[in-house]
């Protein structure tokens, strides 16, 4: 797909956007098809990214002033454990909010008190085509769209360098490898950026002084990177069918990759949360870290001269092809809402390119469209200093997106997930503890209570 | 249909009054509130989560002790076994021992300093345990802990507080004492205060020392009271969240996993409530004993 500019992105979203508000928005559609008016509660996923939240807020106040619908909207977050012990305790008392924000596999313990919503995952598909991938492995469970994909929240986690070390220490130049034109990447060079090319950068930024930090520890940064390392391997903990298949080849290649990389990385990462690999590359550390833009954001306050050599780009490419990892946050509503109705036609609304659109731009493009034609938003390419920093955050060439536990079925993959499987495993077989076999094998004990 | 007056009349009928008027039953309306609140939050929940943790993972199947089997099966429930009783035995000892030499300090401190002392010694317990637990967490965050920051000025060498077992295991245990001593320390003091001045003086006359007095006076006379302090540590401890949730979330490699931590990890996180139940649920038969055994010490005490 071409380079699509602002003023006709514009154009088109107002085009498709006026014929839903009208139909949203016409005089008497919903205001007669509500006897009374409708009292809709929302649990909103409160943005980390100043004023996101406030465009979002305002886009379903707006809704609801045309369609003289009561809204009420609670802030939760931005932690998704927030949302998850909201979410919990309203599924089991059975009342809560109408909508609720629900992150990655937090609606497959609560399915069925999940009311499903095939017609407005349809009408999106209908008009934009397909979600994409994940959101269908994790919304679209048993033939039911049990949430959909949310506009907010969404990210994933490509590599972000410094681009000066990079050219200085490694002989790359980044912003010429992942341009920020997809059409012109050179897919032999691109090829070439396989995990032997990023060990070998990782030796040279080690000896230069600024290592590649990444979590190996109980933390869900450290499954978003390395959930992908494995799959790039040709190794997965679950497949589809529910059989254990961690102890193979491929995973005893992907540990001793590992074991070598980690020699060139700092020692505490076996101790990092979440907000240590931003700490390591804003504080000038490190030269290379995994993470959503959200690092490059809090350097852009705190230290503008290293937020202006961050860099976002492709995973490296292993044996069985390239994966990044991503989080997807989703909206559930619940069956037991009395307004679903309106529950629905508000997700549909906020579902649209135009809506979209709006908060995209709001949350300075930290947010992850689950829509191919949303990719072609440019806000992505004009946000920085560096300018187009982000390009490269979605994904643009032969990457696939995955969420640690894939292929797993979700109720077995939020297991993987959440009890750090892959990332314990991986500290065992690279600290020592275990040989790369032992710790293979202990994985597969801890899988088994997964899956019994 | 009843009429209202005569709902009223039946209501305040004068054999209910009389109920209530009763010195007999007095006791029992006092209770009842108490009475309440301990179905309602304590045995309510507790039968809950027993029949909870007989149920599958989707709640819609009885599955008897199937949980309960798994875990005594399963090497990682061993590991959080052995973390619970090490952390709680190490943190409870030390907090005692802690607790006993600050409250005799302070109770030989004269008067006019002693409020003053007993104040500032008492605000690690004072704050929130989550709030001090953060502020740990930032002494030994492990790239910019503040701790290695102080160790490498003096010329040591910094130390993998949060990324090594052993190290993470010290962490929580600090931590649990910085915040668990005050509460030993004041009970402590409480109880050196409501020793008669007359035994110590008796004492001195037969020729006892001080350490003597203290082995054969204040020890016995606090027996009872470090008894009952120990034992509702030991369960507080035993079942403490906050300080490894904050701190390490149960790593490195599950090396620091509670049984509060490693059963919300299951229960909530993963999504396996019955089992996250069943983990808890071990918790009650080891307090359970903690409690009876203590208890009965102190009643052989009293006899």
């Amino acid at each position: 797909m071409g380079k699509v500019t602002r003023r006709e992105f514009v154009k088109g979203m107002v085009a498709g956007g006026a014929a839903v508000a009208g139909t949203l928005a016409a005089p008497g559609v919903l205001r007669k098809a509500y006897a009374q008016k409708p009292k809709l509660s929302v649990g909103l996923w409160n943005h980390w990214v100043p004023g996101a939240t406030d465009v979002h807020k305002a886009i379903i106040e707006e809704w609801a002033k045309k369609n003289k619908v009561e809204v009420s909207i609670d802030l939760i977050g931005p932690q998704c454990r927030d949302i998850l012990t909201i979410i919990s305790a309203e599924a089991r008392a059975g009342t809560g909010h109408d909508i609720t924000a629900i992150c990655t596999f937090d609606a497959t313990a609560h399915k069925e008190k999940l009311e499903p919503l095939n017609d407005v995952a349809d009408y999106i598909q209908k008009k934009y085509g397909k979600f994409d991938d994940i959101s269908t492995y994790l919304s679209y469970q048993d033939g039911v769209w049990i949430t959909v994909p949310a506009p907010t929240g969404s990210h994933s986690y490509p590599l972000v360098s410094r681009i000066d070390l990079f050219l200085q220490h490694v002989g790359i130049n980044l912003r010429e490898l992942f341009p920020t034109d997809f059409t012109k990447r050179d897919k032999s060079k691109v090829d070439a950026w396989n995990y032997d090319a990023f060990l070998d950068a990782c030796k040279k930024l080690h000896k230069a002084g600024y290592p590649f930090g990444a979590a190996i520890s109980e933390t869900s940064d450290a499954n978003d990177w390395l959930c992908p390392v494995f799959l790039a391997f040709g190794s997965y903990p679950v497949d589809e069918e529910g059989n254990i298949t961690i102890e193979s080849d491929a995973t005893l290649q992907a540990l001793e990759f590992l074991k070598e990389l980690t020699q060139y990385m700092p020692k505490e990462i076996y101790g990092w949360d979440d907000a240590s690999n931003n700490r390591w590359i804003i504080s000038g550390k490190g030269g290379c870290i995994s993470n959503p833009p959200s690092a490059w954001a809090v350097a852009k306050r705190t230290r503008p001269d290293i937020a202006a050599q961050l860099w976002h780009h492709d995973m490296p490419k292993g044996p069985k092809g390239r994966y990044r990892g991503a989080l997807y946050f989703n909206f559930g509503v619940w069956k037991w809402s009395k307004e679903k109705k309106a529950a629905k036609e508000l997700l549909m609304y906020l579902l649209e390119s135009a809506q979209q659109w709006r908060i995209l731009e709001a949350a300075q493009g930290y947010d992850m469209p689950q829509l191919k034609p949303l990719h072609a938003h440019p806000v992505w390419e004009e946000v920085g200093p560096p300018k187009g920093t982000q390009y490269n955050y979605i994904p643009r060439g032969d990457e696939k997106l995955i969420v640690g536990g894939y292929p797993a079925k979700p109720e077995y993959a939020v297991q993987i997930y959440s009890k750090y499987i892959i990332p314990v495993m991986t500290a065992k077989a690279t600290t020592g503890e275990m040989s790369p076999k032992e710790a293979m094998k202990w994985c597969a004990k801890e899988l088994e209570m997964v899956i019994g | 249909m009843r009429s209202i007056a005569s709902v009223v009349n039946r209501k305040s009928s004068p054999s209910f009054l009389k109920i209530l008027r009763s010195r007999r039953y007095a006791a029992y309306w006092m209770v009842l509130p108490l009475f309440i609140l301990i179905v309602g939050l304590v045995v309510y929940p507790f039968c809950y989560s027993l029949y909870l943790s007989m149920l599958n993972k989707s709640e819609t199947k009885w599955v008897g002790l199937k949980n309960f089997g798994r875990l005594l099966g399963y090497g990682t429930f061993w590991l959080v076994v052995g973390n619970s009783f090490r952390f709680t035995l190490i943190a409870v000892f030390f907090k005692a021992t802690l607790g006993l030499a600050l409250a005799l300090i302070l109770n030989n401190l004269p008067l006019a300093g002693q409020r003053l002392w007993r104040g500032v010694s008492m605000i690690p317990w004072v704050m929130p345990l989550a709030l001090s637990s953060l502020g740990w967490w930032w002494v030994f965050e492990p790239t910019h802990s503040a701790i290695n920051w102080v160790l490498v000025q003096l010329g040591g060498t910094p130390k993998p507080w949060l990324s090594d077992p052993f190290w993470a295991r010290v962490s929580t245990i600090v931590t649990n004492i910085w915040f668990g001593t005050p509460f030993f320390m004041i009970m402590y003091l409480a109880g050196l205060k409501s020793i008669p001045e007359s035994l110590y003086e008796a004492a001195q006359i037969d020729g006892a020392g001080a350490v003597q007095r203290f082995r054969y006076v204040t020890l016995p006379m606090l027996s009872r009271l470090i008894a009952i302090t120990v034992m509702f540590s030991t369960i507080v401890t035993f079942a403490n969240f906050d300080i490894v949730r904050i701190l390490t979330r149960g790593g490195p490699r599950y090396t620091t996993h509670l049984f509060g931590t490693y059963a919300f990890n299951i229960g909530i996180e993963a999504g396996h409530l019955p089992r996250g139940a069943a983990v808890a649920l071990f918790m009650f038969p080891v307090l359970g004993l903690a409690a009876f055994f203590i208890l009965r010490n102190i009643a052989r005490g009293e006899e």
